[in-house]
């Protein structure tokens, strides 16, 4: 791919930090399931980082954990500098008003393994609603704005379609645009491809090539380690709610360490 | 005609009067047309009254504050767990009571620049109140109908709880919501009949008041059914275009035909077989 995706939302948008994910042993049950225990990472401007693991290791859980999807229990997590979903409160973590939680996300896009497009919206209207209803971006601007980024996803010709009628591979590439339309200074992708059929998972990995290589600051959880090896810098192996083993995907490629990462990469490789 | 046949038939007041009966029914009397505006009226303000109440009672039951959710469940369980007629009298006798001596719905009201007598008004609002607990149940089923990862997309776009529910979750939850409201509308307009018993002249009253001056009891009521079937017939053909416009039947909520709302059943084709399927009553 060779056009400039960011240019639709005039370049890559600034974080206001250069940590922009910083979590700390963060911990969360799921009534007597303990889910993550204790999972620390951070993040820099213009990074990618993957996320491995077993199913059930808490990979979508920790990555919605970070837009407050899912509340914690210990630990702390800050985007951008700023504690998300919680205020501390004498060292307590007290969950913070529904408004403040809101504004925190419109810095955090997500992409869904099922794309969560809006049924009842066109393909335009599903990039443009945020930024008008939730940021106040005038209407001719977000069009604009939209179609520059439909048409950066290849997109072009669908704008006045439904998401029913398109395939897997194009709702999933207007799902991004859809994020990208915030303007975030973070991307969180929970297996992105693996609803899709393998004749479209490459178009949507181009598409997210794309932006890493432009420096869009993202949290991938995914196996598609031919992506890992391209554009990540950095791959996070999760196993039983903890991180077990972090490094460059050339590390994981030739000399992983833990035997549950040599176990599980030798079922996906 | 005689209609009883068997039963002694010397009293020619048994005697179906043709007459009379087209003449009730067409062209209507003043008082018949008066009649069918107070119905239409009544149920269409109430309906639309209990669609907000229902809402709003079903947001407050699937709210995560304790105080809510037990004030809408109460609501419910009250106005679905005695009889409308009982409510209507609660509602028109009982605010004397409730607001320290005040009738609330005496024989005149001036509202809004409208004099609406009392009775009329009490009924609008056990109507709306009645059916706001129906309709909770009924918005409620529809908005849990959608896939949560349509308010977690939402959510994870900026939106607020209150944006997210405008903007996404209630208009797709309408799509389900539509066909029982159209149920829950069609049981209004008969509904209405119960406010002859506080006096209110709407087209069931019209009918009792022809009857007890000519004693064409049967010629009456008959025509007044007539009535309530065209109107429900109405309905039904408005329902039927409302439900195409919003494409029911793509949400997969099932979109009845016209003539399976009419009669109670839908004809549904699987692959060649032919099965019916007993259409889902009021309440
Ligand atoms: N809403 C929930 N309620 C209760 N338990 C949950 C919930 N969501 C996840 N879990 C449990 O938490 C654990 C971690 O789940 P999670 O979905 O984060 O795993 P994952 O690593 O993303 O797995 P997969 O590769 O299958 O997507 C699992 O044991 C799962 O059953
Ligand atoms: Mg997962």
């Amino acid at each position: 791919m060779s056009v400039n995706i960011l240019d639709a939302i005039g370049g890559l948008p600034r974080p206001e930090t250069d940590t922009v994910v910083e979590a700390t042993a963060v911990e969360k049950w799921f009534g007597k399931l303990h889910v993550l225990k204790g999972v620390s990472l951070t993040v820099k401007r213009r990074e990618v980082v993957v996320v491995i693991g077993a199913s059930g290791s808490g990979k979508t859980t920790f990555i919605r954990c970070i837009n407050h999807l899912e509340k914690i229990q210990k630990g702390r997590i800050f985007v951008n500098g700023h504690l998300i979903g919680y205020r501390e409160e004498s060292g307590k973590l007290v969950e913070d008003k529904e408004r403040n939680i809101a504004k925190q996300r419109q810095e955090i896009g997500m992409v869904f393994q099922r794309f969560n497009l809006f049924p009842h919206m066109t393909v335009l209207d599903n990039i443009t609603e945020a930024p008008m209803k939730v940021r106040g971006v005038p209407k001719d601007e977000a069009v604009t704005t939209g179609r520059a980024l439909l048409a950066r996803v290849g997109l072009s010709m669908k704008e006045a379609v439904y998401p029913s009628q398109l395939s897997g591979g194009q709702q999933q590439r207007v799902a991004i645009a859809r994020a990208l339309a915030m303007k975030p200074a973070l991307l969180l992708f929970d297996e992105p491809t693996s609803a899709l059929d393998p004749e479209m998972i490459g178009e949507v990995l181009d598409v997210m090539k794309e932006l890493a290589i432009e420096g869009m600051t993202m949290i991938v959880v995914s196996h598609e380690m031919g992506f890992a090896r391209e554009v990540a810098d950095r791959v996070v192996m999760m196993d039983d709610g903890r991180i077990i083993e972090e490094g460059t995907p050339e590390h994981f490629f030739t000399a992983p360490q833990h035997e549950r990462t040599k176990a599980f990469l030798s079922k996906i490789l | 005609m005689n209609l009883l046949p068997f039963v002694a038939t010397a009293n020619s007041s048994f005697q179906f009067d043709i007459g009379w009966f087209i003449h009730f029914v067409f062209p209507p009397s003043p008082a018949l047309l008066g009649g069918l505006a107070i119905t239409i009226y009544v149920a269409v303000i109430a309906q639309a009254v209990g669609v907000v109440l229902g809402v709003l009672s079903a947001l407050a039951g699937m709210s995560r504050s304790r105080v809510l959710r037990g004030i809408s469940g109460l609501y419910v369980w009250f106005f679905r767990g005695t009889p409308l007629l009982v409510q209507l009298f609660l509602v028109y006798f009982g605010t004397p009571y409730l607001f320290g001596g005040i009738d609330l719905f005496p024989n005149h009201v001036g509202l809004v620049g409208l004099d609406i007598k009392g009775a009329v008004l009490a009924g609008i609002v056990a109507f709306s109140v009645n059916e706001g607990a129906y309709m909770s149940e009924i918005v409620r089923a529809g908005i849990l109908s959608i896939d949560p990862g349509q308010t977690e997309a939402a959510k994870s776009l900026g939106m607020t709880y209150r944006l997210t529910m405008m903007r996404i979750v209630l208009p797709q939850a309408l799509r389900v919501i539509i066909p029982p409201l159209g149920n829950e509308f069609n049981n209004m307009l008969k509904t209405t009949s119960l406010l002859s018993v506080i006096a209110v002249e709407e087209i069931f009253r019209v009918a009792q008041a022809a009857n007890s001056a000519s004693f064409k009891t049967f010629e009456a009521f008959l025509g007044v059914a007539l009535y309530y079937l065209a109107l429900t017939t109405i309905w039904s053909a408005i329902q039927g275009v409302i439900e195409r416009r919003l494409g029911v039947s793509q949400a997969g909520g099932q979109q009845a035909s016209f003539w399976s709302r009419m009669f109670g059943f839908a004809r549904r084709t699987t692959g060649t077989a032919e099965v019916e399927v007993p259409s889902s009553g009021g309440h």
